[in-house]
């Protein structure tokens, strides 16, 4: 037993460790690699290269911005990215408005509201080749939609946008809307019950009708659900690819076609890499696009909240 | 990044309506509140009703009618015919392939995905370094990057190390994309148990593995389930991973049943496509059905994954 | 104030030299000394985020300071691992591990030190009886009431053996009654054992019955560190002069003006018991505890008297608050609970030096 030595008490230093926690940092090793190596480092690899003549291989020749000329000359890219811009606008403003009045309708203290959820919510849990392959055959004009109002006399019914490049787009907004809006309308409703429900009896003590408290009152209460879920349709759409490769394969034509897909396809099915990576940059540049103003509004909240 | 804490928390507060309260029990409004979700209820069933009538109907009562009525004659064989003879371009031996390389594909991906992410949530919780928060920031802000960025330079990740076109790389790959809103889900999970938990463990002589595996992990048997039912429904679903990563034999069930629906050769049997269909949703749909409550969680938390 | 304490070193249980703890340009802990002896009970206590939870958590070994040193029972235990430290900790929020029974959370960690089975047994049976837990040994924590939980966390420690004990404000989740019921078992467990306890609180009432020696802290730093009575009677600054008692000791602002303190009152400071020599000038302010204030004729017989009007009357049964104001400054009055004196009367009140305190208004000190 060693007596402290009131003279030096500092006498002992501090053992030397090699590496504080080390097993902290081994379990934190598949997230740090992950971080650095796919993250960052896939994504860097992949801007950088987008500026090489890849073509069936990858290419360490840098050719500077000829394959985003080359893509910002390419019809179906152009096709592909006003394509996306009409499907992500409609699918925002519909899913968030429609997402919104079921999640009001369901706050009405409705009978078998469990059942109602559980409704339109199930589609989200599906995969977007099962919702994209049962769109299809409900849209299918010899025996869907069009062939049953048919049926009923109206001979010169047409209800076919698979096959119309005007109304294609209807068809995929019909599908992926049928998935995702669940997802809004749940997510808003879990906001709603946050409400303060003093807010009912203080706006019926001042003799406002709901629907304007839902709108001035309610509405800029739930601007953070609304902006989340906001975040994860427009991410969401970004990524559109398996629905489309269900539902219409980019046709008729090149009417569906969506940049997710023009990428793919110019990777693995026209072994024309550079292509794709100058594709895939500019998915990650419009992302980058929506994430930052969102993250910067956030960061502002927090720090005034 | 996305508040999770917000929808997750209110996920649990779904029970009791909390909007304004009705005057009477029956008033035009009411009315209408019900007419008008009855009718998006009916938008919501019709594709499922769809699929199984059709499933259900042998093809001359298919070509003859309506698809939505009921079949005049059940017949189960587009089911087994589904399961076991529908053909994509190379064999025909049926959905039941793909169905079992989806269950050798999520399985082990699940398990491994789960057990990673949350052993990295706890070290982020309870034994922060240097550095920990920033590669967290990293691995989160990885969760908005569209996949197509990082797809090319994964092949040939796996190529190196002998693992492409093979179960086990995608295996790997659906850990990677899993982590993310995994470790998020942890992360919350263990950083909302008390921390005197913690300390007192320490005090009590348990090491890192001894505080995760005694103390922690038996507490935490509900956020387990929330990230089982996640990504099992995450991967089962998957097609973009599945059709870039794994050779035709090894193809999952969304990418061979896709083969199966829009191969152009040979004559369109519409029933056995819908029963296809049906079957590969049935695994997300029963898991659905059964988790409820947590499945809701799971998305609100998931759905950063977009 | 330590060098009392500093001739007997082989009496020291837990010695802290110069400890330095800072979370990048916070300063929570600044230079901190100090020894406790074997077998005392030191009670450290300040208002929340004054270093006091954080101090104990060095002691533990769940946080790493910055600088200076911590010894237990003579080894240089700074950098140890907690459960190498021979200390056992309860906390607030008892933290049981839910999922295992009383008997499982009180043998946890005597498992992790691989002690034999039956020596777990053993100390597991005693602390069980000790603190009448073997009725309970079968449960989970969440079949418990909040009592019996803290109890549990107790023998947590108990079963450890260690020679010091650590509490971090075990008592503050419990309701007043079961407070003061556990707050009379600390205080027998500790008679009938030896260890050496560390407790914090916030609560001056556990600390003044509870301690051999309380150390009041603020800012990182300790500001006194004495035996509950002399802190009452002497606390060495304003602030401690404020945090201890409840209502707070009045002050009253003013000078020293030869052997008189000059402000709302005057008063004669023969007979003050200085801390370091007389004071003839300077400004200073003037303590006097509210019970320690007279009125009516007793007031008659002090050395410094005024009158004052009342304006608030508080009841509390066993005694009886007065709110009013010498010059400018608010000034409580406690009396016995059977006073019928109501708001607005006007009384005479008085106060002797023998009870009262004078700080140097600069430094805030004691003089």
């Amino acid at each position: 037993m060693s007596v402290i030595d009131p003279v030096a008490p500092r006498a002992a230093g501090r053992p030397k460790k090699l590496i504080a926690n080390p097993m902290a940092k081994i379990a934190a090793l598949p997230m740090i690699m992950t971080a650095l190596v796919i993250f960052i480092g896939c994504s860097v690899w992949t801007v950088v290269h987008s500026f090489t003549k890849s073509k069936l291989l990858p290419s360490s020749q840098f050719v500077g911005f000829d394959q985003y000329e080359r893509l910002w000359s390419t019809r179906r890219w152009l096709a592909s990215v006003e394509n996306i811009a009409i499907y992500g606008l409609v699918a925002l403003v519909f899913s968030l408005v429609v997402g919104f009045v079921i999640a009001v309708l369901l706050d009405q203290k409705v009978r078998a509201e469990g059942a109602f959820r559980t409704i339109i919510l199930f589609p989200y849990s599906l995969s977007f080749i099962v919702t994209g392959l049962v769109w299809q055959w409900i849209l299918n004009p010899d025996f869907g939609i069009q062939y049953i109002v048919r049926g009923w006399g109206f001979e010169n019914f047409t209800f076919d946008p698979l096959h119309n490049p005007d109304t294609v787009l209807a068809a995929l907004l019909m599908a992926g809307l049928w998935q995702g809006t669940g997802l809004v309308a749940v997510i808003l409703l879990a906001a709603l019950r946050g409400v303060d429900e003093d807010i009912w009896k203080a706006s019926r003590v001042d003799g406002v009708p709901a629907w304007k408290t839902y709108i001035w009152v309610v509405i800029p209460i739930l601007r953070p659900a609304f902006v989340t879920a906001t975040v994860l349709i427009a991410t969401g759409i970004v990524k559109l690819y398996d629905l489309v490769v269900a539902l219409t394969n980019g046709g008729p034509g090149i009417a569906s076609e969506m940049p997710a897909k023009y990428v793919y396809d110019a990777m693995f099915g026209k072994q024309n890499l550079g292509q794709g990576f100058a594709a895939s940059t500019m998915m990650l540049l419009s992302v980058l696009l929506i994430l930052i103003p969102w993250a910067i509004f956030e960061f502002r909240g927090k720090k005034r909240g | 990044m996305v508040d999770i804490s917000q929808t997750y928390s209110a996920s649990r507060r779904l029970d009791g309506a909390a909007g304004a309260r009705p005057k009477r029990r029956i008033s035009a409004s009411r009315i209408m509140t019900y007419g008008i979700l009855c009718v998006i209820c009916f938008y919501y069933i019709l594709p499922l009703w769809v699929m199984m009538m059709t499933s259900l109907k042998g093809m001359p009562e298919v070509r003859m009618g309506n698809i939505f009525a009921p079949p005049v004659e059940i017949t189960f064989e587009p089911w087994v015919k589904a399961w076991s003879q529908a053909c994509t371009g190379l064999n025909c031996d049926g959905l039941s392939r793909g169905f079992w390389n989806s269950v050798k594909i999520t399985i082990p991906s699940v398990l491994i995905s789960i057990v990673v992410a949350s052993v990295n949530g706890y070290a982020l919780v309870n034994w922060k370094f240097k550095g920990s928060e920033i590669f967290f920031g990293i691995l989160l802000f990885g969760a908005f990057i569209p996949y197509q960025v990082m797809i090319y330079p994964i092949v040939i990740i796996l190529r190196e190390i002998g693992l492409m076109g093979d179960v086990w790389g995608l295996v790997l790959v659906h850990t990677i994309f899993g982590m993310p809103i995994l470790t998020l889900l942890f992360r919350n999970y263990f950083a909302s148990l008390p921390e005197e938990l913690f300390k007192a463990a320490r005090v009590d002589g348990a090491g890192f593995w001894g505080i995760f595996f005694q103390v922690l992990v038996p507490m935490s048997l509900p956020i387990f389930t929330v990230a089982m039912i996640l990504q099992v429904t995450g991967i089962w679903n998957d097609f973009l991973f599945g059709v870039i990563y794994t050779k035709p034999e090894a193809y999952p069930m969304t990418v061979q049943l896709n083969n199966i629906v829009n191969s152009v050769q040979g004559v369109k049997e519409y029933n056995v496509n819908m029963a296809a269909t049906l079957i590969t949703g049935l695994v997300p749909l029963t898991i659905y059905l059964l988790s409820g409550k947590l499945f809701v969680r799971g998305i609100a938390a998931g759905a950063v994954k977009g | 104030m330590l060098d009392q304490t500093h001739t007997a070193l082989d009496g020291i249980s837990v010695s802290i030299r110069d400890l330095e703890l800072s979370f990048g340009a916070v300063k929570v802990l600044q230079d901190l000394n100090l020894d406790i002896a074997k077998g005392e009970f030191l009670v450290l206590l300040g208002a929340s985020g004054c270093g006091k939870s954080t101090l104990l958590n060095c002691i533990a070994g769940l946080l790493e300071p910055t600088g200076g040193q911590i010894f237990i029972e003579g080894k240089n235990v700074t950098w140890a691992e907690p459960s190498e430290r021979g200390i056992g900790m309860v906390f607030q929020s008892y933290a049981l591990y839910p999922q295992m029974s009383v008997k499982g959370n009180l043998s946890f960690g005597l498992k992790n030190a691989r002690v034999p089975k039956a020596e777990i047994e053993r100390r597991v049976a005693r602390a069980a009886e000790l603190l009448h837990l073997q009725p309970l040994l079968d449960r989970k924590p969440a079949a418990l009431s909040g009592g019996q939980r803290q109890r549990v966390a107790i023998g947590r420690a108990l079963v450890r053996d260690v020679d010091v004990f650590l509490f971090d404000e075990p008592l503050s989740n419990l309701d007043a009654k079961l407070r003061a019921e556990l707050r009379i078992e600390l205080k027998r467990l500790h008679q009938s054992l030896d260890n050496t306890m560390i407790y914090v609180t916030h609560d001056q009432v556990e600390a003044m019955t509870l301690a051999d020696r309380i150390a009041i802290m603020r800012g990182g730093v300790i500001q006194q560190l004495a035996q509950p009575l002399e802190i009452y009677n002497r606390p060495a600054n304003l602030y401690v002069a404020g945090f201890i008692g409840s209502p707070p000791m009045n002050f009253i602002p003013g000078t020293i003006a030869g052997s008189e303190f000059v402000g709302a009152v005057r008063m004669p400071l023969s007979g003050y018991d200085w801390e370091r020599g007389p004071h003839t000038s300077g400004n200073v302010v003037f303590g006097i505890r509210p019970e320690h204030v007279k009125i009516g004729d007793a007031a008659r017989h002090c050395a410094c008297q005024t009158t004052v009007t009342i304006e608030v009357v508080e009841p509390m049964g066993a005694d009886t608050l007065l709110w009013t104001r010498v010059g400018d400054d608010e000034f409580r009055i406690r009396l016995d609970g059977q006073t019928t004196i109501h708001e607005g009367q006007t009384l005479p009140i008085g106060f002797d030096i023998d009870c009262a305190s004078l700080f140097d208004a600069q430094t805030e000190n004691r003089i």
